[in-house]
């Protein structure tokens, strides 16, 4: 863990420390940006790595996630994993899908 | 004692002792076919408001319930001083009127059968226009938080609106219900994925297993019988889907955030339906559209409506101030018009959700005051029906 440097903007904000996907909170995020990460519950910060471009709201993945883990964010159950994805990787609809349907 | 204990604001107290925070002439069509009536009187005299809409004829049982109802509590809100209630014939206009009467306030009723419109939009233009006269006279008193009525749905989610502007909305609930404020919220398919948190977030399990049985018949009578593969792309949105949201469980747990961390309700309401526990927040079936939402909580009784938005939705509600909050910095730089309260440091980090919620308490005291929210001051009157089934 790490203390975000002065004034450093998170590029990425996690709700709880058992979540495996983050949120990205700016806006033209670039692949191969050295992201500061906070998760809001704590305040406590590291560093991720993005594997390519993710627009702002998007989420993106703490572990490597296979197909058929369960994403967790809230420190809840938001779904699972059709699709696997990289630590760094760009999560959504198209690896990501709810249980319920 | 609190910091919020002694906070006031300046309202309008009704006959029925309920507190307004806007004072309209409202001209109310009974039915679809009454609306031109209606907008003409309201274009004759100045300072009234006509509530158009698309319904109120061959409807029967409990959608017919649902309309009087929402009706009714249109004219009954206490942002309202007086009624003019339009209908085709006489019976449903006198009984939505005898119910607006209900609250004491003036309430006339004409009806356009065996006259035609010419002639009710005469006589109802006589009566507007003293309601006026009586309406303006009327001043604002000082009134304690406890007398606001404030309802929260949130639109256009993304992911922001889970970190920031729904825990903004969720920490004001946290400060202001103690206090003794009346809080409403529902969005029945929109907790879908959170229902076993929403159920324990009762103030018993006796309410918490009510809430539960109206959500499971949500699933039942709405969802499943018409479903197609999923929400049928309507959960999440197209909007929730581009602003980042993947399923409905994060949607939901997200959109729960509005109710903070401590608050309990303390009953659960049908559509439109005004709380009658006392004090305190409440559940209301209820859909997850705006402008049905929004409308079905003023009927309720709400004076003030919350709104965090992510992607940036722009309803508004004829009667009721809503609100505008959102987080995502995306949508203050490309429609800032909207927005009335903006939590985006939160996303920086340089804002506190204790600070956020501080914030919006701070808009909610303005605002009843009398400053005019931002849908307010863009013309966004969205006034929707919620129908249950088709009419006869």
């Amino acid at each position: 863990m790490s203390n975000p440097t002065p004034n450093e903007i998170p590029h990425l904000l996690v709700h709880e420390r058992a979540d495996n996907v983050g949120v990205v909170v700016v806006e033209g995020l670039t692949a191969g940006t050295n992201m500061l990460c906070c998760v809001t519950h704590d305040n406590s910060t590291f560093r991720l790595t993005a594997e390519t471009d993710v627009p702002i709201g998007h989420k993106i993945a703490l572990i490597d996630l296979k197909t058929g883990d369960t994403a967790i964010k809230y420190g809840e159950d938001i779904g699972k994993v059709i699709v696997g994805v990289s630590r760094g990787g760009h999560v959504h609809t198209h690896n990501l899908k709810t249980k319920r349907w | 004692m609190t910091k919020y204990s002694n906070m006031t604001f300046m309202g309008y107290r009704r006959e029925n002792g309920r507190v307004g925070v806007r004072n309209h002439v409202v001209i109310l069509p009974v039915d679809d076919i009454s609306n031109a009536a209606c907008e003409a009187v309201a274009n004759n005299v100045k300072g009234t408001l006509a509530i158009p809409h698309a319904y109120g004829r061959l409807q029967f049982g409990e959608d017919l319930d649902l309309h009087f109802r929402t009706m009714i509590g249109t004219g009954a809100n206490p942002n309202v001083s007086a009624v003019v209630v339009i209908g085709i014939e006489p019976g449903w206009t006198g009984r939505i009127a005898e119910g607006i009467r209900g609250t004491g306030k003036r309430v006339a009723e004409f009806s356009i059968e065996q006259k035609g419109d010419l002639e009710t939009v005469r006589a109802a233009s006589w009566t507007a226009k003293e309601f006026v006269h009586f309406s303006t006279e009327l001043r604002r008193e000082e009134c304690g938080v406890s007398e606001l009525w404030i309802s929260t749905k949130c639109g256009e989610s993304d992911t922001t609106t889970g970190l920031g502007s729904c825990p903004t909305v969720g920490n004001m609930y946290d400060k202001l219900l103690p206090e003794g404020i009346t809080g409403f919220f529902g969005e029945t398919s929109e907790i879908t994925g959170a229902e076993h948190i929403c159920r324990k977030r009762a103030v018993n399990e006796e309410v918490g297993g009510r809430w539960y049985e109206m959500w499971q018949a949500y699933q039942d009578e709405v969802i499943f019988a018409h479903q197609t593969d999923d929400l049928s792309d309507s959960q999440p949105t197209k909007g929730n889907i581009e602003g980042g949201l993947t399923t409905i469980e994060e949607k939901a747990l997200g959109n729960l955030e509005k109710i903070g961390r401590t608050s309990r309700y303390v009953d659960i309401l049908g559509p439109a339906e005004q709380p009658a526990s006392g004090a305190g927040l409440y559940f209301m079936d209820s859909s997850s559209a705006a402008a049905e939402c929004v409308t079905l909580m003023a009927a309720g009784g709400a004076v003030v409506h919350t709104f965090p938005t992510g992607q940036g939705n722009v309803v508004g509600n004829p009667i009721v101030p809503v609100i505008k909050i959102t987080a995502n910095p995306r949508t203050v730089r490309t429609m800032g018009e909207h927005v009335d309260v903006d939590v985006s440091g939160i996303l920086r980090r340089e804002m506190t959700i204790d600070e956020a919620g501080e914030a919006l308490i701070d808009m909610i005291r303005r605002t009843a005051n009398g400053r005019h929210t931002a849908a307010e001051a863009l013309g966004h009157r969205e006034f929707s029906m919620t129908k249950l089934y088709r009419s006869a």
